[in-house]
């Protein structure tokens, strides 16, 4: 089954292999991984997506534990939570065309962010359902270039990640 | 203060209780060097002849003493042939700290000289490493090194030090206390509630084992252990890695389990209805078919590492803790009226293990014409009144020096357990006689390992370490040729030693003494002026070809389907 992990972890160098590497040296697999600074600037969340049966996910959230520069683990996918993917299209859109691929753009409610006299960049954010399937109906106009970021989730609720590190003295 | 970067390197280490530093020097750890050289009255350096002897001692001091041993290595060769030693310590949970050379901070990443990405190399192969950047952070990174290298499952960190660090000068003041980590706090007390019902499924076990590895040795709980397991009245096992935590001479312990394990030990595994697994962490050589491993049992796990617990076999009461915490809190309520009163009477289980152990499953003949290894180690251990610090490397030799050394304390085994690295043990049995200048330390070892690290026989020499070294030399990798008797049709494919250096020579070259034997009558004798001289020995046993360590259980197969002689 498909997990969503959130994972906080110092914001300092190497962080980032040393999760991969754990994936990769224990032959777990990673889906989907985003990552970038959070809050002050000492910590990062990576938003981990990896998928095995609730033996393999209890070894990866221990494991993830056991590296020194991990603060946190939350498996979000039992819990509410929100989770948004970005994704920039850009597509063919020439002449005629071009009225189509902003209404598929407009039905998604997503944006034109650059335009040419023969292409546009769309950027959709949303589910990655929806990524997908606002993908499948600019495919036939003509994709030219997509990037997608991977998803980024947060549990719903008052609480806060880092609530129970309140007390914990922040190192220098 | 204001110190330079090798000035706080040197005070780190002494302020870590750090006597023995183990290493070798090159280009880019000058400024250490050179600073440990002024400090020679506080701090001993021990010259190795290859880096990785020098990470194999760090290994065995700190085995031999439950210290956090200290390896110092120059950049990029030197730090990629620390790797087996780092890997040897991290499989088996060995305290150790590594400091790398690095070169200077502005040449990082540019292929200078010497340069090696040492923390990227190491990262899957230590509990953390270090590459510090900036001279401010040189006192905090050594100190957290130390404190990661001992505190939880212990293991080995990498602290990777640029050069130009080690010259700058940065204000030094004394560590006070132990550093804080914020992303790093290990369990040590075990879950109360836990125990208790651990404690209440040891009350009701009409068949128990105790099963126990290398753990009880790292927390130092082998009193804790002996005292809980004799209060209990449950039989023993221990792990290759746990030699020693209990007794080998007392009645309640069936010997080691698993692959080269006893009949008893493992039958009693098959057929018991609670496990205890103490420190111990499932390993394949120990459990056979991970599906037919103690079938009939209720699983009780206590590791200080919960990645172990639930990881090879579904335990049913994890507790996650220290072992010796864990065991001071366990071994009152065993002593408690109610648990005592309460026990099942344990004579039938005893009476089935007493008919297991009447298969006497190491039991081999020592024939007029030609040694036996297990008869040379009997021997070894007649003679030293089983009182050695054992090294081994690893083969036949280790398996029948786990068998037939029977080890009466903690600390005093000193083996490869899961890297299974061969020439680990003549650096590690220096390490250890560093640590115990005193003790008789004895390397047990085979013509095939012994090779692979012989150049530290001039360490030996140079620092007056007398470790008595038995070669048990079957001119094969008697491993190797015993698995491909069994598996491969005895198609012996380069296991044969077809060229081994006469070990007396050698011995002469070196400035040790040698003997020889190859004779069963000049087994006796050999050992006795080992033992009697004063310098380093290699006792070179000339032992029978073609003997196979049994009992065996085959790689796969099930611990009750174990091979017997």
């Amino acid at each position: 089954m498909k997990h969503i992990l959130s994972v906080l972890v110092e914001n300092e160098a190497g962080v980032l292999s040393r999760v991969a590497g754990l994936f990769s040296a224990r032959g777990f697999n990673i889906d989907g991984l985003t990552v970038a600074p959070v809050g002050d600037g000492e910590t990062s969340r990576i938003t981990l997506e990896t998928y095995g049966d609730d033996n393999i996910i209890e070894q990866i959230i221990k494991q993830l534990h056991k590296l020194v520069p991990v603060i946190q683990v939350h498996d979000l996918t039992d819990r509410p939570h929100v989770e948004r993917e970005l994704m920039l299209v850009k597509v063919e859109a020439e002449r005629d065309m071009r009225a189509e691929v902003l209404r598929i753009a407009d039905i998604f409610r997503s944006r034109v962010v650059d335009a040419t006299s023969s292409t546009f960049v769309v950027e959709v954010t949303g589910s990655s359902d929806k990524l997908d399937a606002c993908l499948n109906l600019l495919e036939p106009l003509g994709v030219v270039e997509v990037v997608r970021t991977g998803k980024v989730a947060m549990a719903r609720g008052a609480k806060r990640m880092r609530e129970g590190l309140k007390e914990a003295p922040v190192k220098k | 203060m204001q110190l330079n970067g090798a000035q706080i390197v040197v005070e780190c280490l002494l302020e870590q209780g750090v006597k023995s530093v183990f290493g070798y020097p090159g280009g880019a750890v000058l400024y250490i060097y050179d600073e440990i050289f002024k400090n020679k009255e506080r701090i001993h350096h021990y010259l190795f002849r290859h880096e990785q002897g020098a990470l194999h001692a760090a290994d065995g001091y700190a085995r031999a003493t439950g210290e956090v041993g200290v390896a110092l290595v120059t950049s990029g060769p030197g730090a990629t042939n620390a790797v087996t030693g780092l890997a040897t310590a991290y499989m088996d949970s060995i305290p150790m700290v590594c400091i790398t050379g690095q070169v200077p901070v502005a040449l990082i990443g540019n292929d200078a000289f010497q340069e090696a990405d040492i923390v990227g190399i190491t990262r899957s192969c230590t509990k953390h490493n270090y590459l510090v950047k900036d001279i401010k952070d040189l006192a905090r990174v050594l100190r957290e090194a130390f404190y990661i290298a001992r505190t939880g499952r212990p293991g080995p960190v990498v602290v990777d030090i640029p050069k130009d660090i080690t010259n700058q000068m940065f204000e030094f003041t004394p560590a006070s206390g132990d550093p804080v980590i914020r992303s790093y706090k290990p369990t040590s007390e075990g879950h109360t509630g836990q125990i208790r019902k651990a404690v209440k499924l040891m009350a009701n076990a009409k068949r128990p084992l105790l099963y126990t590895g290398g753990g009880v040795l790292l927390s130092n709980a082998s009193d804790e252990l002996t005292e809980m397991t004799r209060a209990w009245g449950a039989p023993i096992t221990n792990t290759l890695m746990g030699l020693g935590a209990y007794p080998a001479s007392d009645k309640q312990f069936v010997g080691m389990l698993g692959m080269h394990g006893t009949y008893e030990a493992n039958m009693a595994v098959s057929r018991c209805d609670l496990l205890v697994a103490i420190g111990a962490r499932f390993d394949d050589r120990v459990t056979g078919k991970i599906s037919e491993f103690a079938p009939e049992a209720e699983i009780i796990h206590v590791d200080v590492d919960p990645t172990s617990i639930s990881k090879n076999v579904a335990v049913d009461v994890p507790i996650v803790g220290d072992i010796k915490p864990v065991l001071e809190k366990m071994l009152p309520m065993v002593l408690e009226e109610k648990f005592q009163s309460k026990k099942p009477d344990l004579t039938d289980w005893w009476a089935e293990i007493d008919q297991w152990r009447k298969q006497d499953c190491l039991r081999y003949e020592q024939k007029e014409d030609v040694i036996e290894a297990q008869f040379v180690i009997q021997k070894l251990h007649e003679l030293t009144n089983g009182n050695a610090i054992v090294a081994t490397d690893v083969g036949q030799h280790q398996m029948w020096a786990a068998q037939f050394y029977g080890f009466e304390k903690p600390r005093r085994w000193l083996t490869s357990g899961g890297l299974g690295t061969m020439g680990y043990g003549l650096p590690a049995a220096l390490g250890a006689q560093v640590a115990h200048p005193e003790e008789t330390v004895v390397l047990i070892s085979g013509e095939g390992s012994f090779q692979m690290n012989l150049q530290e026989l001039a360490t030996a020499f140079q620092y007056r370490l007398p470790v008595k070294i038995a070669i048990l030399n079957n001119g094969f990798l008697g491993m190797v040729r015993q698995w491909q008797e069994f598996f491969y049709e005895s198609r012996y494919a380069e296991s044969v030693m077809e060229v081994t250096p006469d070990f007396m020579k050698l011995a002469d070259a070196f400035g040790a003494t040698g003997i020889r034997a190859t004779h069963p009558k000049e087994v006796v004798p050999a050992i006795e002026k080992a033992l009697a001289t004063k310098g380093p020995v290699i006792m070179d046993f000339h032992v029978n070809r073609e003997a196979n360590v049994y009992p065996m259980v085959p790689a796969g197969a099930a611990l009750n389907e174990m091979i017997l002689l």
